[in-house]
């Protein structure tokens, strides 16, 4: 026998079938007969034939079953029945019964169409079903029905038919008389089976009758549970409640009729009882007020329990829940390989790993039991052959050390190297959930190399991230072949690389390859911090640099060659070029190494494959912050400092737009502006005006970044694409420049102003939100205000999106997740159908290609 | 002697590819050489092609989901000076993706033949597309009281760029105007009169502001028009759509025009052209994003939307509602009356797809879980 996780599978549900329960079916599958609304007897004891009668199932711990002898947990419990004293409609086929009222014949039950055209309606519906489904034989149905509805003589027996409508949301009126649901089911019991097809109803699946109910099936009590409350008390299920209220209201409307009360006094019970089915399955009737608890809050009946986000199909059957798995808060560690994930000890010691005893690996596993569970690294059970658990504690340890032989599983602690899956949520993509191999490590947090913060989409401002333990080979063997973080390099979004070097990494290689040279011995020193100790192809000379450095990361036959950005000079400068695996030129940036760009990673991962790219990435993430170790990096406040020329500069460009504003204006005023075409003069001023400062932020921006500080701190970062752009530098330094609200200048506030220290009219670029000062220098209150007006915009647009947006990958997810390469290359759906005759057109799947597509240059050039 | 070779090639390779091939290829390569690099490429080809099983849906679904959270919501959007507002960001993509048949913001790109293309008329034909109701005609209305008339300045200007005579104006008028006479004073002035007994003053007031609404002449539906220069042509952005209308006019070049509804393209074109149209579109906005996505995740999209000939939005009321499988369906939305309808014509679940074997806690049938292994287990 297997232990409990380890089951070889024999066979599997192939297909279900969904269908009513017929009266029959409802008193077979019924354990026992309810006939009585108390629940316990005085002792606390399920009354027999009360709700939580024993026949059904227990949830007492103690009491035993009555129909299979077994105790909680091990019974799954069985459905019982209520005869109702009258039938009720079922609020479900509420619009079924009405239509099939309509269009069969009042006093025949035949459908409303003369027997020679039912073959051919009949064939027609058929057809539609075995060839376009379900849906468009549901469509068909109701056309035909619509059509029915106004026949007024039966073609069968001539009967005169008469309107029947509903009064919402179970009664049946035919011309203002109210059709009982006996006369309901009388009729319905009519129709013949032949018919039942023209309205899409499946006689063996259902009889049209059964949708008015006489009997009641109850649901066990293992699906009801009571729950018992600190003071003892005990509190009811929801449904409980509701079915008590069903039985009690249905022996009282017994009574009643035995003891021939009056018809009204029936008729009110009677529809007290339809109200009470009817709540039982759907609270949410729109016409009947919701059922509620004594508290006022709605109870939670059957359809409450399926439908919505926390049902019981979403919640519990499409979300699974697992065990061997952690959450906490992560931490960057670049001293961890990109594939490896930094477990906190005590995290390591409560999750475990299944081993299986042999006689070979008998004195290994031994070891984790003499450790214990309290000493790292130990074991917390053993699992005997025949699935039974026993903790490891001081007091079994010796037993248990004695007791082991093959067959056995140990659950030792996790240990480096075992695999563990790592996911930060939301998990958008595949790249959310990677494998890592674990390193357990002193501290509290789970560690990660910051490589990888970028698939994952974190950051260490509070981040949690959870971790799972596979359990079983598959599951292992599964994740570290394909989810392990180096086959999910590339991002099969775009064919690029997703993983590359961010933040001071690239900071690092810039300066180091821009900049940088360094005596012989603190090169090596510097390669072999970095975990490089292969000196062989480094130069011999004092002095390198730090092209010379940065080559030994490299493999040694590699070749690249990046082309220029654009013409400008510092682009072609920047430009790489690799030759045999030295770096003969150009400056290593986000360009090149940053993830999601560049064709470095790329073609190194082409070249030499997923493992290799990991250890060669490794390397240079590190050169990159061990250089800056070395080489010291900060940004000071004076780095945005203006120099004399650049300011005065600035002044002039705000004086000369001020200037054009003004001009523009008095143009629009006078009648003489140029009207743009398409537009209205309105609009023409303010896209000139806004032209005008934007240029003028342009400019302004151009002034801070052309002072010939390129080796401040900050323009280092910006240069190498690192951190903050060209734009924030020059709202730094600079001018903020003009805040943009629904794509136009700020117009919202006062009467024909924005603010109250304007005067009415203003249009000038000031008053309409232009912030002529940096963030150094400070805003003034005007500009502040403008600012919080276009960040609360701004972060409104974003709160509005994440739901929008999460709704939209929810919906395709669910829509495409069937689709499949088939054996043949075809992409399939679900039921088997062709979408694409050949994947994407060629067939190339993205995340093998380059960007895309086939490098068919370097192929060529390859082999010329 | 090298065509013969690509010739060989032209079963194992897309085609793309081998123009690819031809098109990077030194001017002088020896057979011998061609012979290699083909069967470089053609290993390189077969090294790249999907494995059977891969769950490209899902793949798809990610790679077009996850970079939603980065788009913005703005609706409208000012590119330069001579573009229109268009819906763009994630409320378009959502619109495309929905098959919503009433789209925010309708356009349509109008291709001129030659010479209209290199701006002949140009305006002129603008103003033909565009449609106008009586209302832009008018200069001025004044009502004579005591006559119970109300006589109309025309816009001279105006009537002179879509050469439209009075004559004709007052025949469209006519037709709308029932109860009234119409009559041409000269050749820019009307004069509207009830021909009613009782209060015909009053009648005249009524159709004071009805008489602006009338529609003229135009394109039905097209409210807005601009010509635009694009590369070293012109053509006609317009607000509103209108494909079957603009189609059948002559200066239209039919076989680039389009319009942005997906429904009417249907129509008007057929579904193979919807299908490239919810590419160009998807791209477009993508693109304005600046976001990266490959062409395979939109054609797969695309190819999903259409497969069944008629346009099937991402939603309950399309793709999803003809999955084959009920659990599958019920755990999208509105769970019960899914089940419902299936207990009614005792419909089957094969369980083919992935969500129902979830939730029955059996491999599903993508991927790793395609194959199966059969082998007798010992009892």
């Amino acid at each position: 026998m297997m232990s409990d996780n380890q089951h070889p599978v024999h066979s599997y549900i192939s297909r279900l079938q969904f269908s009513f329960m017929s009266p029959k079916m409802v008193k077979d599958l019924a354990k026992a007969k309810i006939v009585t609304p108390e629940l316990y007897d005085k002792e606390g004891y399920p009354v027999d034939g009360g709700l939580m009668d024993i026949r059904l199932g227990v949830i007492d711990p103690g009491l035993r079953c009555k129909t299979d002898g077994q105790r909680i947990k091990d019974s799954l419990g069985h459905f019982g029945y209520i005869e109702l004293a009258r039938p009720v409609i079922h609020i479900m086929f509420v619009r079924l019964v009405l239509d099939l009222l309509r269009c069969t014949c009042c006093s025949c039950g035949r459908i409303l169409i003369p027997q020679g055209q039912i073959k051919g309606f009949t064939d027609e519906i058929e057809k539609i079903g075995s060839t376009l489904g379900a849906n468009e034989q549901r469509a068909r149905i109701s056309e035909i029905m619509a059509d029915l509805r106004t026949i007024s003589k039966c073609p069968h027996c001539e009967a005169k038919q008469k309107k029947i409508t509903i009064e919402k949301p179970t009664t049946y009126l035919e011309d203002e008389r109210r059709i009982s649901p006996i006369e309901t089911r009388t009729r319905l019991e009519r129709i013949p089976d032949e018919d039942l097809a023209l309205f899409g109803i499946n006689p063996s699946a259902m009889r049209p009758e059964w949708a008015v109910l006489t009997v009641l099936p109850i649901p066990p009590v293992t699906m009801r549970p009571s729950i018992t409350l600190e003071s003892g008390e005990r509190s009811e299920d929801d449904l409980t409640h509701k079915l008590g209220d069903i039985v009690r209201i249905n022996q009282r409307l017994f009574e009643n009729i035995n003891a021939g009360a009056p018809e009204i006094i029936i008729e009110d019970l009677w529809d007290l009882l339809q109200y009470h089915v009817t709540t039982f399955f759907d609270n949410d009737v729109s016409q009947l007020p919701p059922a509620r608890h004594r508290s006022g809050q709605p109870l939670k009946t059957i359809s409450g329990r399926i439908k919505s986000k926390e049902g019981r199909i979403r919640h519990n059957l499409a979300g699974k829940r697992t065990n061997f798995s952690a959450r906490t808060v992560i931490s960057p560690d670049p001293g961890l390989d990109i594939n490896e994930v930094g477990v906190p000890k005590v995290m390591a010691m409560k999750l475990t790993v299944p081993e299986r005893v042999t006689e070979w690996n008998m004195a290994y596993l031994k070891d984790f039991i003499k450790n214990g569970s309290a000493e790292y690294p130990g074991a917390n059970y053993i699992i005997r052959p025949d699935g039974k658990r026993k903790r490891i504690t001081d007091e079994t340890k010796e037993a248990l050390l004695e007791e082991i032989e093959p067959g056995f599983l140990i659950e030792r602690h996790l240990l480096d190297g075992d695999v563990a899956l790592f996911n930060r949520q939301p998990s958008l993509h595949r790249m959310s959930m990677m494998c890592h191999k674990v390193r357990v490590l002193p501290g509290l947090t789970l560690r990660l190399n910051p490589a990888v913060c970028t698939p994952y989409n974190a950051d260490f401002d509070g981040d949690e991230m959870n971790l799972h333990i596979p359990q079983t080979e598959e599951a292992r063997a599964e994740a570290e072949i394909l989810l392990q973080v180096q086959t999910q390099i590339v991002s099969p979004r775009y064919g690029l690389s997703i993983i590359g070097c961010n933040q001071d990494a690239i900071t690092g290689n810039y300066i180091l390859t821009k900049y940088l040279k360094l005596p012989r011995n603190k090169a090596i020193d510097l390669l072999s911090s970095v975990g490089i100790e292969d000196f062989s192809r480094l130069p011999n000379k004092d002095v390198l640099t730090g092209h010379e450095i940065f080559s030994m990361a490299l493999p040694k036959d590699f070749n690249f060659k990046s082309k220029p950005r654009s013409d400008k000079p510092e682009h072609i400068e920047a430009a790489v070029e690799i030759k045999n695996g030295m770096l003969l030129k150009g400056i290593l940036d986000k360009n090149n190494l940053g993830s999601g760009k560049g064709l470095l990673l790329r073609t190194i991962h082409k070249q030499y494959g997923a493992d290799r790219t990991v250890t060669i990435l490794g390397h240079i993430y590190k050169l990159g912050i061990n250089s800056l170790l070395r080489y010291g990096f900060t940004m000071y406040l004076s780095d945005t400092d203006l120099e004399p020329e650049a300011k005065e500069a600035i002044e002039n460009l705000l004086g000369d737009a001020k200037a054009t504003v003004q001009d523009l204006i008095s143009k629009y005023r006078d009648g003489t502006l140029e009207q743009l075409p398409g537009r209205s003069l309105e609009e023409t001023l303010e896209l000139r005006i806004l032209e005008k400062l934007n240029e003028t932020r342009n400019d302004a921006g151009n002034a801070v970044l052309n002072q010939g500080k390129d080796q401040s701190g900050l323009m280092v970062m910006v240069n190498s694409g690192a951190r903050g752009s060209n734009i924030q530098v020059a709202q730094m330094g600079g001018i903020v420049g003009q805040q943009a609200l629904r794509g136009g200048r700020i117009e919202k506030g006062y009467t024909e102003r924005t603010l109250s220290c304007f005067k009415r009219g203003d249009l000038g670029g000031a008053a309409r939100g232009f912030i002529g000062n940096s963030f150094k220098t400070g805003l003034k209150p005007h500009e502040m205000y403008f600012m919080a007006m276009t960040g609360r915009d701004s972060m409104m647009d974003t709160a509005l999106r994440t739901p929008k947006s999460g709704y939209l990958y929810r919906r395709l997810a669910n829509a495409l997740q069937d689709l499949k390469v088939e054996y043949d290359e075809t992409t399939r759906d679900a039921a088997g159908k062709i979408v694409q005759y050949s994947y994407g057109e060629d067939k190339l799947d993205v995340s093998r290609s380059e960007g895309g597509k086939i490098n068919v240059k370097a192929i060529i050039d390859a082999n010329v | 002697m090298s065509e013969a070779i690509f010739k060989e090639y032209t079963e194992k390779l897309p085609g793309k590819l081998l123009e690819e091939v031809r098109d990077n290829l030194p001017t002088k390569v020896t057979d011998a050489k061609l012979k290699k690099i083909l069967a470089a490429v053609e290993e390189e080809y077969l090294n790249t092609v999907v494995d059977p099983g891969e769950s490209v849906g899902l793949v798809c679904a990610e790679s077009i989901g996850e970079p939603g959270t980065q788009m913005t919501l703005n609706t409208f959007h000012f590119a330069g000076v001579s573009e229109m507002n268009v819906t763009t960001g994630l409320p378009r993509l959502i619109e495309i993706l929905d098959a919503r048949k009433t789209i925010k913001s309708p356009m349509m790109e109008v291709y001129l033949k030659e010479p209209f293309s290199q701006g002949e008329g140009i305006k002129v034909i603008a103003e033909k597309v565009k449609e106008t109701k009586f209302n832009e005609y008018i200069k001025e209305v004044t009502i004579d009281v005591v006559e119970s008339t109300m006589s109309i300045q025309l816009d001279e200007d105006k009537m002179a760029v879509v050469e439209m005579k009075t004559d004709r104006l007052i025949k469209i008028l006519a037709k709308s105007l029932k109860g009234f006479s119409l009559k041409k004073i000269d050749e820019t002035t009307l004069e509207v009169k009830s021909t009613s007994k009782e209060e015909p003053l009053k009648d005249v007031y009524r159709v004071r502001e009805k008489i602006k609404g009338i529609y003229i002449n135009g394109v039905r539906g097209v409210t807005q028009v601009l010509p635009v220069k694009r590369g070293d042509e012109y053509l006609i952005i317009t607000a509103g759509t209108n494909l079957k209308a603009i189609l059948k006019m002559e200066e239209v070049d039919t076989t680039r025009t389009v319009s942005n509804n997906l429904y009417e393209i249907g129509e008007v074109l057929g579904i193979e052209a919807v299908r490239e149209q919810i590419i160009r579109e998807v791209i477009k906005v993508l693109e304005a994003q600046g976001i990266g996505i490959d062409i395979r995740h939109i054609l797969l999209v695309a190819d999903t939307m259409t497969m069944s000939g008629h346009v099937q939005g991402i939603s309950r009321y399309g793709i999803v509602k003809t999955k084959p499988s009920v659990l599958a369906r019920a755990s999208f939305e509105t769970p019960l009356r899914h089940i419902f309808n299936a207990s009614i014509i005792g419909e089957e679940d094969q369980l083919n797809s992935v969500i129902e074997n979830v939730m029955l806690n059996q491999p599903v049938p993508l991927g790793t879980g395609l194959p199966g292994l059969i082998t007798k287990v010992k009892k």
